[in-house]
C-alpha cells in the first residue's frame, strides 16, 4: 500500500539547514494498523506530511497504492488526498458553523459526488453518531468531534487513514474509546497509520515504526517512553 | 464543488460577522445608491426640459428682430419685421407648413370691479397649432375676425381665473386697455414654464392688436412651423436669405434678424445632459472604487482569519481553484448584496427627492442593471487578489497556523 524509499526532507531556517528526514524508508501493507512514534523533532510530522501528500520530499520515492506520487502536480496531489487519504488531526479540525453532516460531506463535494448525503450518514453511523448529524462542532464534546473527524476521514473510502496524535486533545478514557474505534475500523480492513509521541497509544497498534533524529531507529520502548513521559 | 454549497458557506460567513460585513459593504451601498439617485435626477431633469421644449410646439422656428447696436453695445430691439415679411416667407420659402405673425404688449384687463394684468398676444389663427395651444372651451377666433379687426379674445386659464373667478368667461365682455373685447374661448393649460407662463395671456387678432390696442407697425416675431420632412437648417438659411433680400442688406453686413430653431434647443439640452451623465459616471467610478477597496480589505482579513480552514479544506482534497472560487464568490456575494441594498437606497432616496423637493426624478431600469453590474464587477476585481492569496497558501503551514 505504502512504499516510501530513501525519503529526504530538509528545512532552511535562518541560514541553517535542518535535515528533518534523513534517508527514511517505510513500507506499510494494506490492512495494517501502524504507529509512527518518535519524540518531538524526530521528523514524524514531516513524514506524516509527505505520506499524506501535503508536502514533497526533497529526494526519494513514494509509492502510494502503486502510483509514484513524489513528482505529481499540486492538483493531482489534492485529488489523491481527497480519494486515497483520510486525515484525523489532534485538534479535530472540523469547520465551524457547519453541521457534523456537512463536515463529513465536504470531501465528497470536492470530488463532485452526488451521493454525498447518503455516504456521509453511513460514515456517521459507523462512528456511532447517527443521532448528532445536525449538531455543529461547538455543540459536541471532544470525543464526539473526533468521531466526526474520523467519519470525514473514512467517508471517501480512502486507501489509508492518517491520524496525527488523535488522542492528544482528549482525556484518557475518551482517548481509549477513539483508539478502540480505530481498532474496529482496522478489523473491517482499513489501513490506519497513527502518528504519536505516546508509547501507550503506540501499544494499541499492531506495529510500530520508531523515528529518531530523522531516521528509522530500533524502539528502545520502555525506557525511552518513560523518559518521554517525564518531560 | 456544488455552487449552492459555496454560496451557503459565503452567506454564513457574512452572517457570522454581520456588523463587519455591513461596514465593508457600506462603500458599495453608498456608491450604488448615489449613482442611482443622481441618474434619476439627471433623467428627471432631462425629461422635464424636453417636455418644456416640446410644449413650445413641434418643428418650430422663431424669427425675431436682431439687436440694435454698434461695437457690441446693445441698445434695444430693431423695428424691422413687417407683415409683408411674413407673407414673403410663406410664399418664397419651401417647406413651411404655417406661419404666424406675432405682436405683443401688456394689457390692463377689467371686468366689472375686477382688474388684472396679462400679456396680450396679437396673432393669426395659425398661432394655436404652431405653438401647440388647444382650446379648452368655446372656440378660437376666425379668419374673418382677423380681417374685420374684431374685438374678440381667447384667454389663458390663469387670466380667466384672475378676472372672472369661478364664473364662465365665454361670451363675457371685458375691457382691455379701455376697449371692449368679447371672450370667445378658453385656452387649455400648459403649466408654468418658469420664464414665462403661457396660461396667463390673452390672444387676440393681430390686426386688432396692431391698429386698435398698441398702434404697432412692426412685428415682435414671426413663428414658422416647418413641414414634418423639412430640413430645418436649410429652411432657416432660406428664410434668412429672403429676409436679408427684403431688408436690402449688402453681403457682408450682419443679419438684422435672428432665427432660433427648436432643434438647436434640443441639441443644447442633450449636450448638457450628456456632460451631466459623464460627470455622474466619474463619481460612480470613484465611489465604487472606494467600495471595492473596502471589500478587498475585509477579504484579506477574512483570508488571514480562516487560514486554518483553508488548510483543512486543502487537506481533505480542495484544489487551489476550489479555494479561489470560494473566496471569489464570497467577495461577489458581498458586493452584489451591497449593490442590492444600494439599489434600494438609491430608489428610495430618488422617490423621497421627487416627492419632497423640486427635483424631478425618474429611475430608469438601465441604471439599476448598470449599478448592479458594476458592483458585481468590482467584487470580482477586488476579490481576486485576496482569493489568489488564499488559494496559494501552503496546506501544512495553514494547518499549523494558530
Amino acid at each position: 500500500m505504502i512504499d516510501a524509499k530513501h525519503l529526504v526532507k530538509e528545512y532552511h531556517l535562518g541560514g541553517q539547514t535542518v535535515r528533518a528526514l534523513n534517508n527514511v524508508s517505510v513500507k506499510i501493507d494494506a490492512g495494517e494498523l501502524v504507529a509512527i512514534r518518535g519524540p518531538s523533532g524526530s521528523g514524524k510530522s514531516t513524514l506524516m506530511a509527505i505520506l499524506g501528500c501535503l508536502d514533497y520530499p526533497d529526494a526519494g520515492e513514494y509509492w502510494l497504492a502503486g502510483e509514484d506520487v513524489a513528482g505529481l502536480s499540486k492538483n493531482r496531489l489534492a485529488e489523491i488526498r481527497n480519494q486515497r487519504i483520510g486525515f484525523v488531526f489532534q485538534t479535530f479540525h472540523l469547520l465551524p458553523r457547519m453541521s457534523a453532516l456537512e463536515n463529513v460531506e465536504l470531501p465528497l463535494h470536492y470530488a463532485a459526488r452526488h451521493d454525498a448525503r447518503e455516504r456521509a450518514l453511513k460514515a456517521l453511523d459507523i462512528v456511532g453518531l447517527s443521532d448528532r448529524t445536525h449538531h455543529e462542532p461547538n455543540q459536541l464534546s471532544g470525543g464526539q468531534r473526533q468521531r466526526v473527524a474520523i467519519a470525514r476521514a473514512i467517508v471517501t473510502d480512502p486507501a489509508i487513514i492518517l491520524a496525527d496524535e488523535p488522542t492528544g486533545a482528549l482525556d484518557s478514557r475518551t482517548g481509549e474509546e477513539i483508539l478502540a474505534l480505530f481498532k474496529t475500523l482496522n478489523d473491517q480492513g482499513r489501513t490506519i497509520i497513527v502518528v504519536t509521541h505516546d508509547p501507550a497509544v503506540a501499544r494499541h497498534c499492531r506495529r510500530e515504526i520508531y523515528l529518531m533524529d530523522g531516521r528509522v531507529a530500533e524502539p528502545e520502548s520502555g525506557r525511552m517512553g518513560e523518559w518521554e513521559m517525564m518531560q | 464543488m456544488i455552487l449552492w454549497m459555496i454560496l451557503k458557506v459565503a452567506l454564513k460567513s457574512l452572517m457570522a460577522n454581520k456588523l463587519r460585513s455591513i461596514l465593508a459593504m457600506l462603500g458599495i451601498i453608498i456608491g450604488v445608491g448615489a449613482v442611482i439617485a443622481m441618474l434619476a435626477i439627471g433623467a428627471g431633469t432631462q425629461a422635464s426640459v424636453m417636455g418644456r421644449i416640446s410644449a413650445m410646439g413641434t418643428n418650430l422656428l422663431v424669427v425675431r428682430p436682431g439687436q440694435r447696436g454698434t461695437g457690441g453695445v446693445m441698445s434695444g430691439t430693431q423695428q424691422n419685421m413687417t407683415l409683408d415679411d411674413a407673407t414673403a416667407l410663406l410664399t418664397q420659402v419651401r417647406g413651411i407648413r404655417a406661419i404666424a405673425p406675432v405682436v405683443s404688449g401688456n394689457g390692463q384687463l377689467k371686468y366689472f370691479g375686477k382688474n388684472a394684468r396679462a400679456t396680450v398676444m396679437g396673432t393669426s389663427i395659425t398661432y394655436m397649432p404652431i405653438r401647440a395651444f388647444e382650446i379648452e372651451r368655446g372656440e378660437m377666433f376666425t379668419e374673418q375676425d382677423v380681417e374685420r379687426m374684431a374685438r374678440v379674445a381667447v384667454i389663458g386659464p390663469v387670466t380667466a381665473e384672475n378676472l372672472f373667478g369661478a364664473s364662465d368667461p365665454i361670451g363675457q365682455t371685458m375691457k382691455v386697455n379701455g376697449i371692449n373685447f368679447r371672450v370667445v374661448g378658453l385656452i387649455k393649460s400648459k403649466g408654468d414654464q418658469g420664464y414665462f407662463n403661457p396660461d396667463d395671456q390673452l390672444i387676440v387678432p393681430y390686426t386688432t392688436a396692431m391698429k386698435q390696442l398698441f398702434g404697432l407697425d412692426y412685428l415682435r416675431e414671426i413663428d414658422i412651423q416647418a413641414k414634418e420632412d423639412a430640413d430645418l437648417t436649410q429652411l432657416q438659411a432660406d428664410a434668412l436669405a429672403v429676409l436679408r433680400k427684403r431688408h436690402r442688406l449688402q453681403p457682408g453686413t450682419p443679419d438684422d434678424v435672428n432665427i432660433r430653431n427648436q432643434a438647436d434647443l434640443l441639441e443644447t439640452a442633450n449636450e448638457v445632459s450628456k456632460k451631466f451623465t459623464v460627470l455622474l459616471g466619474a463619481i460612480a467610478g470613484i465611489s465604487l472604487l472606494v467600495g471595492g477597496i473596502g471589500i478587498m480589505n475585509i477579504m484579506l482579513v477574512t483570508v488571514t482569519e480562516r487560514t486554518r480552514e483553508i488548510g483543512i479544506r486543502k487537506a481533505i482534497g480542495a484544489k487551489d481553484r476550489d479555494i479561489l472560487n470560494q473566496f471569489l464568490i464570497e467577495a461577489l456575494v458581498m458586493s452584489a448584496l451591497g449593490g442590492l441594498l444600494g439599489v434600494g437606497m438609491g430608489v428610495g432616496s430618488a422617490e423621497i427627492l421627487g416627492r419632497f423637493t423640486d427635483f424631478a426624478t425618474i429611475v430608469k431600469p438601465y441604471s439599476i442593471f448598470l449599478a448592479l453590474g458594476f458592483s458585481a464587477a468590482v467584487g470580482i476585481f477586488f476579490g481576486y487578489y485576496p482569493a489568489t492569496r488564499a488559494a496559494k497558501l501552503d496546506p501544512i503551514e495553514c494547518l499549523r497556523y494558530e
